[in-house]
């Protein structure tokens, strides 16, 4: 007897050991892809990317491998890569969905310049015209070239009374707006982008990050002597990561190794949308701040927040950010909600080991790595199109179409925040107040929601108008004329003609 | 003969009910009354504070997403209640303990009469605000959000002018011991975790000696 209640036990215990040992691994196992939601929980989702291609210099065909490239751009077709390690710059075609052809491969370029040579370039940008600037680092120059690598320009160290004129200049990114204009980063200025006009002169510095401090450090400094005063950490803005301007002429910049503190609390953003004025325009509307990682406990050997390396702009006006930190990529609407979050360090096909760069061709993404010298190529899977053609459709207008592409997408994932929100923008587009109000309030979307409800309560007020006034007028009447009555009938009863 | 007990009964407590709105609308007056006058009845307190929890809970579901979102997963419903019905009765307890010693008039039971009948005003405000506040947008959000302080602040007036009157204090003496009983409340807390710690560790004590006798037997 006591051995069969003994086996039992075991038997039970062992079946609960297997039960909690197979849910922790449910529970354990994330998805490549994740989003955040209202409550900031990670959720799993669908890949909204997959991995075309990792593609290093063997992959495309080149003769030497990438060292160390810092620099990517796409204009059309073309994929020009800054092999900087190899001061050269590998021009290439993609022919194919993941298909690349070398176009051309140059270090140096002709005309009238001293220098002819390429010393570790950066960063490159391509006009409209097809003109060529190349941040062109080791020699101290930003140096603007026609299609064929004919000298045109150079840009050098701004002219300025902040900056030292025997300083060196270390231009790291550029990019270049229609009218021509160079802004720069260059590292040791953090005045904010240099500004160039199309004529080579500097025109100014724009867009500072604005300056962070610590209370605590401020009080200390007043009371230290100067020679403290040196040796502590001085206030001076952080300086950008990079840059990228988008299709409105708008510019992105990132600025990565925010502190913590200054990130938590909106003193610091990671990443600025400027104007020409150089403020700050980002929308931040979403529950949630654009910094990448809600969470930044140590995990896997990394911890701190995000550091957006770079970032890229589709045409429909959702940005993806390059974290270096733990390797991700995270995508963010207009309205500075997530999109996806997806990637990681590591040696597998989408994950990276030292990523620098990214770039879009299309709605496909690519992105650099410098320390792996590859290029992973990524393109939107059956999710990640159907949020593009909801974003889209809706941005052109087409409220319905939107609203159907949406619906494709909760079914393919019931835990994504902006599908419902979607929905409900399109119904609320094509009035169907009511029904809108109920996803808004699914997704605790209360601006939204507002919107909505206000038309709802307009149209039943308009509706009920008679009903209402009879209301009103009865919740009036009614008390007065039982009052009217009461004194009436008391009025009856004590009147005298009616005493017998 | 019972019968007509209960209706006596029923009366005085449906009169007693109504007196806690003359209480709020009078403070001073009202909470004096309530004790000298035996205005009050525990069945009156008793269903103030039952109102006020269950107007509580009810929010959780009936207020508008606009003005409270919940995270269903974090809610325990009992320690919601514990939230508010805690406090106050460690308020009470505190309150009595210190004002016993310096003169207070007022009995445990009349302590905690007054402080329901100082509730009073969140029932009567937050409940109808909670309908309310599914019949509007987030431009209109700053109506709900000054009533909903109001009812608040009253309550937390109502709650000096009651301690006040129950125990015969001047003002000066009385905010002097609505502080002190804040502190008396940590006291109590402080004690209490002291309690339930040693208690478990002594649990654990008998349970791990048990453990070793049950492995050597």
């Amino acid at each position: 007897m006591k051995k069969i209640i003994k086996s039992i036990g075991a038997l039970a215990l062992g079946a609960m050991v297997f039960a909690t040992s197979s849910l922790s691994v449910l529970a354990d196992e994330k998805s490549y892809t994740y989003n955040y939601d209202y409550w900031g929980d990670v959720q799993d989702s669908p890949d909204a990317y997959t991995v075309a291609g990792v593609y290093t210099a063997e992959a495309f065909g080149l003769d030497l491998n990438f060292k160390s490239p810092q620099g990517m751009f796409v204009k059309d077709s073309m994929i020009y890569i800054c092999d900087t390690g190899n001061n050269r710059i590998v021009q290439l075609e993609r022919t194919g969905p993941v298909k690349f052809e070398v176009v051309r491969i140059f270090d140096t370029i002709q005309g009238d310049t001293e220098v002819t040579t390429l010393s570790s370039p950066t960063d490159i940008a391509i006009s409209e015209e097809g003109d060529i600037y190349i941040s062109d680092n080791g020699n101290a120059r930003i140096v603007k070239v026609d299609s064929d690598l004919n000298y045109l320009l150079q840009f050098d160290l701004p002219v300025d009374s902040t900056v030292s004129a025997d300083s060196t200049f270390q231009p790291s990114k550029i990019v270049i707006d229609t009218a021509g204009r160079v802004y720069c980063i260059a590292t040791s200025i953090n005045q904010g982008l240099c500004k160039y006009e199309a004529d080579g002169t500097f025109s100014g510095f724009v867009g500072a990050t604005p300056v962070t401090f610590d209370w605590m450090d401020y009080i200390w400094k007043k009371f230290a002597t100067q020679e403290q005063r040196v040796r502590m950490t001085s206030f001076v803005p952080t300086a950008y990561d990079n840059i990228y301007i988008d299709h409105e002429g708008f510019i992105y910049a990132c600025a990565g190794g925010m502190e913590e503190d200054d990130l938590d609390n909106g003193d610091a953003a990671a990443i600025r949308k400027l104007n020409l004025m150089g403020s700050d325009i980002l929308v931040q509307n979403g529950e949630w701040p654009v910094y990448g990682d809600l969470y930044w406990g140590e995990g896997g050997g990394y911890e701190g927040p995000s550091y957006f390396t770079d970032v890229t702009v589709f045409e429909n006006d959702i940005y993806v950010c390059l974290d270096k930190n733990r390797g991700r990529l995270f995508g963010y609407d207009d309205q500075g909600k997530t999109v996806f979050c997806f990637g990681g360090n590591g040696n597998m096909d989408g994950y990276f080991r030292q990523p620098s760069a990214i770039e879009h061709m299309g709605h496909d993404l690519l992105v650099l790595d410098s320390l792996d010298c590859s290029v992973t190529l990524f393109t939107p899977t059956e999710f990640g199109s159907l949020i593009y053609s909801a974003v889209e459709d809706f941005d052109e207008g087409n409220y319905e179409a939107s609203g159907e592409s949406w619906k494709k997408v909760m079914e393919l994932d019931g835990n994504y925040d902006l599908a419902y929100i979607g929905i409900g923008r399109s119904l609320l587009r094509q009035k169907k107040y009511e029904e809108a109000m109920d996803y808004f309030e699914l997704k605790y979307d209360d601006e939204n929601y507002s919107r909505a409800y206000k038309q709802y309560r307009k149209e039943w007020v308009e509706e009920h108008i008679v009903v209402i006034v009879i209301v009103i007028l009865a919740a009036f009447l009614i008390p007065l004329s039982i009052g009217k009555v009461k004194k009436i009938k008391h009025e009856i009863d004590i009147a005298d003609i009616f005493r017998a | 003969m019972i019968n007509a007990l209960n209706k006596e009964n029923f009366q005085k407590y449906i009169d007693s009910l109504r007196f806690a709105l003359y209480c709020i609308t009078h403070p001073l007056d009202g909470f004096w009354d309530l004790t000298h006058e035996k205005r009050g009845t525990y069945a009156a307190a008793n269903t103030i504070l039952f109102l006020t929890l269950l107007v509580r809970v009810m929010k959780l579901r009936y207020t508008s997403f606009i003005f409270m979102t919940v995270y269903w997963e974090g809610i325990n419903i009992f320690l919601y209640i514990a939230s508010v019905a805690f406090p106050l009765g460690m308020f009470v307890v505190g309150n009595w303990g210190l004002t016993t010693l310096f003169d207070g008039k007022g009995r445990l039971g009349q302590v905690y009469m007054a402080c329901c009948y100082a509730l009073t005003p969140y029932p009567l405000i937050q409940f109808p605000l909670m309908v309310f506040s599914n019949f509007v947008t987030v431009d209109e959000a700053e109506f709900y959000m000054v009533v909903s302080v109001l009812s608040l602040l009253w309550a937390a007036m109502l709650f000096i002018a009651a301690m006040g009157q129950i125990h015969e204090f001047g003002l000066g003496k009385n905010l002097l011991f609505m502080v002190a009983s804040l502190f008396a409340m940590l006291v109590i807390v402080f004690i209490l975790l002291l309690f339930f710690s040693m208690i478990s560790q002594g649990i654990a004590y008998f349970i791990s000696m048990g453990k070793e006798i049950m492995f050597r037997l």
